[in-house]
């Protein structure tokens, strides 16, 4: 919405990569829009707090809801929308310090409901909206304003995370690849349970990591991001793990949790379907209290 | 001639004296009788001291009884330290197996285990020791035969030995109570009614106030003494469209609420004070998004994991300032089981008219306690419902002074709910004028909220007591008999604690003196009401037990006295 309100309305620094992953997004509900002939209402970007999560302010075109919450809440949030409303599309917008940090504790219980929504995180290694503090993507030694000795907490490794926690769809993908990653958003969507999208977003202010990432040939430094070989299988979980724990940032489809995917409002569904539970009405439970 | 029948059964956790007296109140109440439970209990399954009390009654009745005219000890520390409230001429029956009563004047030794067990029905301990107790007490034994005849039938082939068997020992018990000629004034016969009467506990009375409003989605956490609302919902929440669910915590429980009342549902959850703690700053969001959502502070003994079991009255400033910075969610505090319902079903609708967050605030002592009430009758519920947008003003959600128009996702008028300071369209913005603006709107829309009623009596008074929620009962004991006595004293009661009836506010600010029963240190409850002008004390207490009438009476006189 940044064209309504240039007076006040936030805005990224030059460069952030989390331009990159708002263009990406607006693509991918675009074009799931169109597949679905869906209005873009029947979309909802639940947002935590961050620049990160300012994206939700920030898209342009038509607008789908919007939920700017509180602090790393994100996720629990979509859990209520998402197992109320199975018809909306949900999607997670967060950082590193969101996602990972603050709301870590909320990414085991959606893997485990296979809750049919796609969190999309833009890890900066950093916390970029209070200026530049360790997040727990932050690297080893990195100096910043609460690791006065360099960071002694060893780095987190997001991908072995979601993989240990069950989570059945993992891609990892690099902000300034804009049209890869809509489509890899795209078709986290289409898949039918919990995805993340964890996104290499550079913070050009606290922590430029374009460089490290992309590599420099001339000086002879290898990227740190590298595609995921063709040849990986990705409902190949130990496959999966090792590229996690790998040096590199890898790019692409991580995993795919072999087998069907039967979401949390399917699974509630089938239940239901098969136990038939008693339904009574406020008046028969009433009335079954008769003395 | 006596009108009321006082029992409690003490003992262990787990040696089924809640149950006792859950069962001897539902027999009585099946005879026709006025009952009400209350029992304490250690937060263990297995052991530490607990007891369960009854009272049955021929009129309605207020309180769980100050003085017992039975006490059912299982062991010598439930003696020791429960005979002390036993009224004088009331009757001991203890478990001889267990221990002996040296001096025992009124008192029955009954080794009910084992007459169970010998009897080749050792799960009729219970029905063993009713059968004395009612026996003594001069209750129509006829009765309890036909509600153990009603409670035992349920199309099993074991049915009818079953009854039989609990009819042989309700008899065994009674034939060793005469025997010992022990004899209380027995009890006066049950009224007849003309309405239809349930049991009801107030923890089934809220959810299914919360239902007969249209509630629509329960997520929840796990806590003392708040789990029974879950899994109330859990097996009872049914049906197109609803959605229960366990939450990981209660922070997650909050969000997810948030997330379900932007959905367009009627959303719930239930919760105590370590809960409504862990809900603060999600409270905060709905607050700020002006999101729909209740919750339901059950409270027990605080702070920290303080008593789990316990009642109190404690979380009144937490209810209403749940979280930080401005803000004043609306706080509904029912008194009984009976208006546990109500105000959850106007918590409920509260939610939808004003957009935002309701505090129902019960208390374990509330929402545990069983009391037969006359049936509500669920369709004159009203059922109100958030405006919703219809997509004319595009997306200006938070558009001018009061109530607007509420975009359900999927529909017209997508924007963007803002739990940061945000303009009329929900964008994100720190202008101060802005944020005056919004801020008085969020206050303002309070307003609507303007048809809490209130009780009032003897209201020339110049001195009035006004108690608050489950401290109802004892307090209006108190003034009855006050009042009966000649005293000149004013009542006044209210569920609807915040924000409080205008028209209450403005008597009360007449009066020279308002005595508020509560339970807490603080006095939480008449701070809030010494700042709206009204010059309140509070009579405190925080033991985790509720008021005794007689307690409270004599408080109100020596306060009256010394004003
Ligand atoms: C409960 C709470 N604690 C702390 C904060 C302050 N805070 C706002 S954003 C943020 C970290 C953001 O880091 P990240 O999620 O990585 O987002 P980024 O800005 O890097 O995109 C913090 C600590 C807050 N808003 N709420
Ligand atoms: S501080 Fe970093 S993350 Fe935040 S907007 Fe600037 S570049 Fe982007
Ligand atoms: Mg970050």
């Amino acid at each position: 919405m940044s064209k309504r309100n240039p007076v006040y309305d936030f805005k990224w620094c030059p460069g952030c990569g989390d331009f990159g992953v708002k263009v990406a997004i607006e693509q991918a509900l675009a074009k799931r829009s169109v597949e679905r002939s869906e209005p873009i209402e029947k979309t909802a970007v639940v947002a935590g707090i961050g620049c990160s999560g300012n994206l939700v302010h920030m898209q342009e075109g038509p607008q789908p809801f919007g939920l700017h919450g509180i602090h790393g809440r994100a996720l629990p949030i979509a859990y209520g929308l998402k197992s109320n409303r199975p018809d909306m599309n949900v999607i997670v917008v967060s950082g590193d310090g969101d996602f990972l940090s603050i709301g870590a504790e909320h990414i085991g219980p959606q893997a485990r409901r296979n809750l049919d929504i796609t969190a999309v995180v833009m890890d900066n290694g950093i916390y970029g909206l209070t200026k530049g503090q360790a997040s727990p993507t932050t690297e080893l030694e990195v100096v910043t304003s609460t690791t006065r000795y360099g960071k002694l907490d060893d780095k987190m490794h997001p991908l072995e995370v979601y993989l240990g926690l069950g989570v059945g769809y993992i891609v990892s993908e690099m902000s300034s690849r804009v049209k890869q990653l809509g489509e890899a958003i795209k078709e986290a969507m289409d898949y039918p349970g919990f995805s993340i999208v964890h996104v290499q977003s550079p913070c050009t202010t606290y922590n430029d990591t374009y460089a490290l990432l992309k590599g420099d040939e001339k000086k002879g430094i290898e990227p740190l991001a590298k595609p995921i070989s063709e040849d990986h299988d990705p409902s190949d979980f130990m496959a999966a793990m090792a590229i996690a724990k790998g040096r590199s940032v890898p790019i692409g489809l991580l995993y795919k949790r072999a087998g069907e995917s039967v979401p949390a409002h399917e699974r509630l569904a089938q239940a239901k379907e098969r136990t038939k539970p008693r339904e009574s009405s406020v008046q028969q439970l009433l009335a079954s209290m008769t003395i | 001639m006596s009108k009321n029948l006082v029992v409690r059964f003490a003992g262990e956790g787990g040696q089924g004296v809640v149950g006792g007296a859950e069962l001897m109140a539902s027999a009585a109440a099946q005879g026709g009788y006025h009952v009400l439970t209350f029992s304490t209990y250690p937060s263990q399954i297995k052991g530490g001291p607990a007891w369960g009390q009854a009272r049955i009654s021929s009129e309605p009745v207020l309180t769980p009884g100050d003085y017992l005219d039975v006490l059912v000890a299982q062991n010598r520390y439930a003696y020791d330290h429960n005979v002390e409230e036993l009224r004088e001429g009331g009757i001991v029956v203890y478990n001889s197996e267990e221990f002996e009563i040296e001096d025992a004047g009124r008192a029955l030794g009954l080794p009910a285990d084992k007459m169970a067990r010998e009897a080749g029905n050792p799960l009729a301990s219970t029905i063993i020791l009713i059968g004395a107790v009612a026996k003594m007490a001069g209750v129509d034994l006829a009765a309890i035969e036909d509600f153990i005849t009603k409670r035992w039938t349920r199309g099993r082939a074991g049915d009818a030995a079953i009854v039989e068997g609990n009819i042989a020992a309700l008899r065994m018990g009674a034939v060793e109570a005469e025997k010992s000629g022990l004899m209380l004034e027995a009890l006066e016969a049950a009224p007849t009614h003309a309405e239809t009467r349930i049991l009801i506990r107030g923890f089934e009375a809220a959810c299914l106030g919360a239902m007969a409003a249209g509630l629509e989605s329960f997520i929840g956490y796990p806590i003392s003494p708040a789990t029974t609302m879950l899994t109330f919902m859990e097996a009872n929440l049914a049906g197109e469209g609803t959605f229960v669910g366990q939450a990981s915590s209660e922070i997650e429980s909050i969000a997810s609420l948030v997330g379900a009342g932007f959905s367009g549902k009627r959303v719930m959850t239930s919760t105590a004070g370590p809960g409504l703690s862990l809900m603060g700053e999600g409270l905060g969001l709905a607050w700020m998004a002006e999101i729909p959502l209740v919750v339901a502070d059950v409270q027990r003994g605080g702070p920290a994991t303080g008593l789990p079991t316990k009642t109190e009255q404690s979380d009144l400033i937490s209810a209403i300032n749940p979280g930080h910075g401005d803000m004043s969610v609306p706080v509904i505090a029912p008194g009984d089981p009976e208006e546990a319902f109500f105000a959850a079903a106007k918590a409920v609708n509260w939610s939808e008219r004003y957009q935002g967050p309701v505090i129902l605030l019960t208390e374990a002592s509330i929402a545990e306690r069983a009391q037969d009430i006359v049936m509500p009758d669920p369709s004159t519920v009203s059922r109100e419902t958030r405006v919703v947008s219809t997509g004319a003003v595009g997306n200006l959600r938070y558009d001018g002074d009061t109530i607007s128009p509420f975009p359900v996702p999927g529909g017209p008028g997508a924007y963007v709910a803002n739990g940061s300071a945000h303009d009329g369209q929900g964008d994100t913005t720190h202008l101060p004028e802005v944020h005056v603006k919004m801020t008085e709107r969020r206050f303002a829309k309070l307003k609507v909220l303007n048809d809490g009623t209130f009780e009032a009596e003897n209201s020339g008074a110049e001195i009035a007591v006004m108690p608050w929620g489950g401290s109802k009962g004892a307090g209006r004991a108190a003034w009855n008999e006050l009042h009966a006595e000649g005293v000149n004293i004013g009542w006044y009661y209210t569920m609807y604690v915040n924000p409080l009836p205008e028209a209450l506010l403005a008597e009360l600010r007449t009066k020279k003196l308002v005595l508020v029963p509560e339970l807490n240190y603080l006095g939480q409850f008449s701070g809030i009401l010494r700042q709206q002008g009204v010059n309140a004390r509070s009579i405190t207490q925080y033991t985790g037990l509720p008021f005794k009438v007689t307690d409270l009476k004599s408080e109100i006189r020596d306060r009256m006295e010394s004003k």
